[in-house]
This record gives C-alpha cells, structure tokens and sequence, in this order.
C-alpha cells in the first residue's frame, strides 16, 4: 500500500518537473538536446592537455575540463598518499617531537574548509609573488613568479624509444628476478637480497641505453627577458594552489587512516615477528603493512575520491577543470542547464563509480593474502 | 622509567630521563627530533614575526599596512568585524541576530550536558519551537513590529551559521528516513533510497548546488520562485542527507536481529519498533559519526560562495579583494586567518564535544 502511495507520487513528481521544465525552457527560448556539444565554444582555456582553441566545439572544451580535472585528481592523490603516509606514521612515533607536531598538522588542518586553504593558498601566497620582471630564480633554471612556475620542458629525440625499450626489458626482468628469488625462498628457506639486482634493471639498464642513444633529450630553457619569460614549462598558479590545497588537506585525513589502520594491528603480531627474529623494516613490510592495508583500503578509497570531488572546488580560483569550464563557461554561453548539470555530475558519478570497483578489486586481492 | 621505588630521584633527573627516552632514544630518533625542533622554530618564528613583531595593529586604512615588510594586517579585521559577523544586516536591527544567538544557545547548552533533565522538550524546542521564532526573528513579521530584512542583506557568520544549522536541523530527521527506507523490505522504497543516496554522494557538492541554483528554478511552475539562499539550503540539506543516512545505517545495522524481533513479538508497530526499540540505540551508537558529519556540513557551508551567497569566508574574499580602501599585500592572508580561525573554532570545538560524549557513553556501557 505504502509503495502504492510511492509510486504514484513518484510518477506525479516526475511528470510535474518535466512538464514544468519543458514549460520553462519554452517560455525562455532554449531548445533542449545536445546539439550545442557540436557548436563552436568561442572561449579560451588556460590550460589544456590535448590541443584546443576557441574555434573547437563545446564538446571539446568538456574533454578539456575533464582532463584537467583527471590531471588535478591523480597527481593530488599521489601526493597526498605519500605525504598522508609520512605524516600517519609521523603519529604513532616514538619520539614525543615528532607525533606532537604531526598531530598539532592533523587537527589544525582536519578542522578548516578546503576551499579556505585554496584561498590562502591562491590568493594568500600565489597571488602576492613578484611580477615576471622580478621572477624569484629557483635552481635547474627555473623561475617562479605571479604567473606560475616556469620550469625547463624536456624535448624528447627519437632515441628516447630506446630508452623506454630498455625501462620495458628491465621491469619485466625486475618481475622475473623477484619471483625466483621469492620461489628459492619458499623452497630452500633462503632469504636473497631483491633490492639490488631490481635496481639495476628498472633504473640502472634505461640509465645505460639513455648514454648509449647519446642522451636523447634536450631542454626548453625558461629565458628571462625584458619583461617577461620565455619558453619553459609553465606550471599555472591555479593549478599549484589546487594541488597544493587539496594534498594538506586530504593528507591530514589519510594520516589518521593510517594510523588507525596500522594501530589495528594486535601488538603481539609484532612481538610474534620480533620472536622470530625479523628486523623492524621486515616486520613492517612483511607483517604489519599487509594487515594493516585491509583496515586501510576502504576509507582511503573514501579520501581518494573526496579529493577527485573537492577537485570541483577550481571553480572558485579559476582552474580550468570540468566544473569551471563546464558547468561554468558553457552553461552560461548556451544556458542549457538540464543537459551540462546533469553531464557533468555523470562524469563524477562515473569516476566515483570506477575508482570504488578498482579499490574492491585491489581490496579483494589483499584481502585474500589471509591464510 | 624505573620500576625500583627506592631509588629518589630529583625532578630534573626525571626530566633528563624522559627527554632520553622519547626525544633521544636512538640515532634516528635523535636526528628526528632536531629536524622537528628546526621546523618548529622556523614556523613558529615566521607565525609570530607575521601575526606580533611586524604586524600592523592601529589604523583606520590600508595605509598603514602598505609599508614594506608589514606582517598581519590587524585593523581590516577590528574595522570589518561587523560586516564579518553579519554581513550587511541593518545595524539598528543587530540585536534580533544576538537575540538568536542567545536563544539557540540556551536550548542547545542544557541539551548537549549530560546531566541536564528534560532532554525531550528541550529538543522539541531545538526542533520546532526555536526555528519558528529564529526565522521571524531573523527575516522580520510586519505585524510583531519586526521589520522585515531580506536575505540579500545577510552575510558573514550569520549566513555560514544559518546554513549550518538549518542543514543539521533538517538532514538529520531526512537521514533517518532515508536510511530507514534503505533498510525497508518494501523493494520500490529500497531501491528510491539506494538511488538517491549512492547518487548525491558520488557527485560533488559543488555540482549539487550548481543543481540547486540553475536547475531547481526550471523544475518549479513559474509563479514559485525561492531566494538564493533558500535554493542553497535545499541542496545543502538533500547532500548532507544522503550522508548522515549511511552513518544511522552503519547504526542501525549495528543492532542485533533479537531487538527487532522481540519488538515484532511484543506486538510493536513498525513506528512503535524504530522509534522506541531500534532508532535509541542505533543513534547513540553512531553518535561521533554524526557528529563527524556535522563538522564536514560545517566546513561545507563555505561552498556557498560560489552560487553568490556572502557566508564568513566569502565576505572576507570580497571584503579583502574589493576594497581599495585597505588594498594591502598582507590583507587578504589575515582575512583568511581570521576566518580560519573562526572555522577551526568551531569545527574543533564540535569534535572535542563528540570525543568527550563518546568516553562517557562508553564508560557507561564498559563491562
């Protein structure tokens, strides 16, 4: 009966929003449909991954934004992880210095909005650095002032191939090396040193084909003229403030996961390992980190993908990413609401939806580490 | 460290012993502890030499503040505290907003300590009786004399306050419902809530209040229109709903099936079961939880800025970008402070409250 009452609310909810919003559209002129992908954007973006210009369609600005929105997500997600890591573990040390300050970072920044760190960030610092002209040198030529960080941009010659050939033979003997050396450890009981001969394949064999392909790389060098730079790589100052913002952030909440992942560890499996005898960086690595990682997992996935969303607060200092670009620039050109609303909140479904099935995927398989 | 209680000894050698022990139990650590005290000095020198040493504390302008090597610009906050509390609500009205201030507080005070009796009317008050009074307090009633303050002129603490707590008010009892109906045996209520739940928070809120400010209006018939304000609430309320639903759900889940039954048994309506048997103690089980999410709402009302709403952080944006009167290089840096601060305050506050609450109730229920 109740589902009854649901239903046909439901449908007269349903029916109501369409009718009026077809009324609405109507009465202000819009014609509805996807059409205005196709049509000429007529704006510029400040920064893309693949080649666009004004006279590309909107369909092309709404890859642009999506990259750029990609971009801000993943290398704000490798940061924060890392930076995340040092400071969870920072907690649980020892040393009394060391895990006041990590907690005095974690609740300072736990308890701040995330737009607020942009704005100080942005606006704060970024904002306030020195015209062109008075560029603040950094080493390896690099320059930073108002308009971003400008660095050296790697040209790549033909010989680069080689070099990636060997990067490719040298992971795949890395691999090859690690699963003998973990199968004579399961039969004879031998622990073989792995670091080496790894490093020697994944970094030491590209290093060599780079010299004998007679160094393959030139570099574009930031020049510093009258009254401005010149070539170089240049790092925007919304995307630093970005990725600088949401990595503080996020870390501070990663840090607690990891502490109260690896606190979840009973105290006796490390004693149990120390018994053993197992040194600490083994315990660590071959004890703790794997239980801990099961506790780890879901919530970081959690932090992961609040990052890829906080990602939309660019809009509000300006980075091109998906929402600025989208749910701004072009919602205002072509005034077609229902469609870039409801395109660009597919797009974080969707992302929220892949990144939450590769997380059960690598969860199931740690998980499944259990004897 | 000593397990031997014989031994006497003077307080400074107590003292050099624990810096042994958790400042220089090894190398490593001892490396470890002159990074951080490098660190600390240096932060802590730059924070003081900003915010005391070189800061400009008097003045009526920027001026003041232009000197090269000014730190904090003090006297932008002493001179807009006001427009940052406020925003540009009419001055001889201020009083409406403080009386407000004191009403929520005194239902909220006796209802967060424990001790205090009379918890049921108490909320009831919270929930009903104070946002009748706090809304015509605040917009005005022409025939209780009030005049009546449109909600372009709110801005400040007031509007992130407002947006805070009208979101708590009403995600809460929608939270409940919806995890309620994610629960349901009935598959049509089920799915709806699955829908809507998985949906609101796989997007951001950003979008959500894109959602509520350019394509809300196109849903309603024409004569109705809400103010922007209004319109944020709405998506400030459904997004935080949908989270406050998955934590009663970790709540509800939590409750053994023999509760459940035992009320089926006890010939309990499905309202009589939840709301006397389940909802009790599912809530007070999830209680950090909720107040987790409350802090995020919290944080989350900063967001409003960008449909055009002057909560505390945008007024402190607009006041520190559009003001050429106190244009300054440090302007803008302690305007962020201040808000920070403000932020911090609050969010710090509410987490202390719940760590507190939680070691109660569990000393309580420790066997």
């Amino acid at each position: 009966m109740l589902q009854l009452i649901v239903a046909v609310l439901l449908v007269w909810l349903v029916w109501a929003t369409v009718d009026n919003t077809i009324r609405n559209l109507r009465a202000q002129g819009i014609a509805s449909g996807f059409g205005f992908l196709w049509n000429t954007a007529g704006f510029d973006i400040s920064q893309s991954l693949i080649p666009y210009t004004s006279t590309d369609s909107h369909g092309r600005a709404f890859l642009v934004g999506l990259l750029n929105t990609l971009l801000v997500a993943v290398v704000g997600i490798v940061l924060a992880t890392v930076l995340g890591f040092v400071i969870g573990v920072a907690r649980l040390s020892r040393n009394w210095l060391v895990s006041t300050l990590a907690s005095v970072y974690i609740e300072t920044v736990r308890n701040v909005p995330p737009l607020l760190m942009l704005f100080a960030v942005y606006f704060g610092v970024l904002k306030t650095l020195p015209s062109p002209r008075n560029s603040i040198e950094l080493p390896f030529s690099s320059y930073l002032n108002l308009r971003g960080l400008y660095v050296p941009r790697p040209i790549w010659d033909e010989g680069i191939w080689i070099v990636l050939l060997a990067l490719l033979v040298g992971i795949v003997a890395a691999v090859w090396i690690r699963r003998r050396t973990e199968k004579k450890r399961i039969e004879t009981g031998e622990q073989g040193t792995v670091l080496l001969p790894v490093l020697a394949c994944v970094l030491g064999l590209p290093a060599l084909a780079f010299v004998l392909a007679g160094f393959p790389v030139t570099f574009d060098v930031p020049q510093l003229g009258r009254f401005n730079l010149k070539g170089g790589l240049v790092i925007m100052p919304e995307f630093m403030a970005l990725v600088v913002g949401l990595t503080l952030y996020t870390a501070a909440f990663i840090a607690e996961i990891v502490r109260s992942g690896i606190l979840s560890v009973h105290k006796g499996q490390q004693e149990a390992a120390a018994a053993l005898g197992l040194h600490d960086g083994q315990v660590m690595r071959l004890v703790i980190l794997p239980q801990a990682l099961r506790v780890i997992i879901p919530p970081l996935t959690n932090q992961y993908l609040n990052l890829t969303k906080n990602s939309s607060l660019a809009v509000a200092i300006g980075y091109p990413d998906l929402v600025s670009v989208f749910a701004g620039t072009t919602l205002n050109l072509t005034n077609q609401a229902v469609e870039v609303v409801l395109m660009t909140m597919g797009v974080y479904l969707f992302l929220s939806l892949c990144t939450s099935l590769f997380m059960n995927w690598f969860n199931a398989r740690v998980a499944l580490v259990e004897r | 460290m000593k397990l031997n209680p014989e031994i006497d000894r003077t307080s400074w050698q107590v003292a050099l012993e624990w810096v042994r022990c958790n400042l220089f139990s090894s190398w490593w650590s001892s490396a470890l502890t002159l990074l951080g005290l490098a660190v600390s000095y240096w932060v802590l020198w730059a924070v003081l030499d900003w915010a005391v040493f070189t800061a400009i504390f008097t003045g009526s302008d920027g001026s003041a503040c232009r000197i090269p090597g000014a730190g904090a610009c003090w006297p932008f906050i002493t001179h807009k505290f006001k427009l940052f509390m406020y925003g540009r609500y009419p001055v001889e009205e201020l009083w409406r907003v403080n009386l407000t201030y004191v009403l929520a507080l005194g239902g909220l005070v006796p209802l967060m300590l424990p001790r205090v009796p009379g918890k049921l009317w108490l909320s009831v008050y919270m929930l009903v009786g104070f946002p009748i009074i706090a809304y015509f307090l605040l917009t005005g009633a022409e025939w209780l004399g009030l005049p009546i303050v449109t909600t372009d002129l709110w801005g400040g603490l007031l509007v992130t306050l407002v947006v805070a707590c009208v979101g708590i008010a009403a995600s809460f009892p929608l939270g409940i419902i919806l995890a309620l109906a994610r629960r349901s045996d009935l598959p049509l209520i089920k799915w709806l809530a699955i829908i809507f739940i998985e949906f609101v928070r796989g997007v951001p809120l950003v979008t959500v209040l894109f959602f509520a400010s350019v394509m809300l209006p196109l849903f309603l018939p024409e004569n109705v229109t809400f103010d922007k304000l209004m319109r944020a609430l709405i998506g400030v309320a459904l997004f935080s709903a949908a989270y406050m639903a998955e934590v009663v759900r970790g709540g509800l889940q939590a409750i053994p099936r023999g509760q459940f039954e035992a009320a089926d048994a006890l010939g309990m309506s499905y309202p009589q079961k939840m709301g006397f048997i389940v909802l009790p103690q599912a809530l007070k089980l999830v209680i950090p939880g909720i107040v987790n999410s409350f802090i995020a709402l919290f944080k989350d009302t900063s967001l409003v800025l960008i449909i055009g709403l002057f909560d505390l952080l945008g007024i402190v944006k607009q006041a520190a970008q559009s003001d050429a009167k106190w244009f300054a290089p440090q302007t803008a840096v302690t305007g962020y402070v201040f808000a920070a601060f403000v932020f911090w305050l609050f969010c710090f506050g509410m987490s202390r409250y719940s760590a507190w609450l939680e070691t109660r109730l569990n000393t309580g229920q420790r066997h």
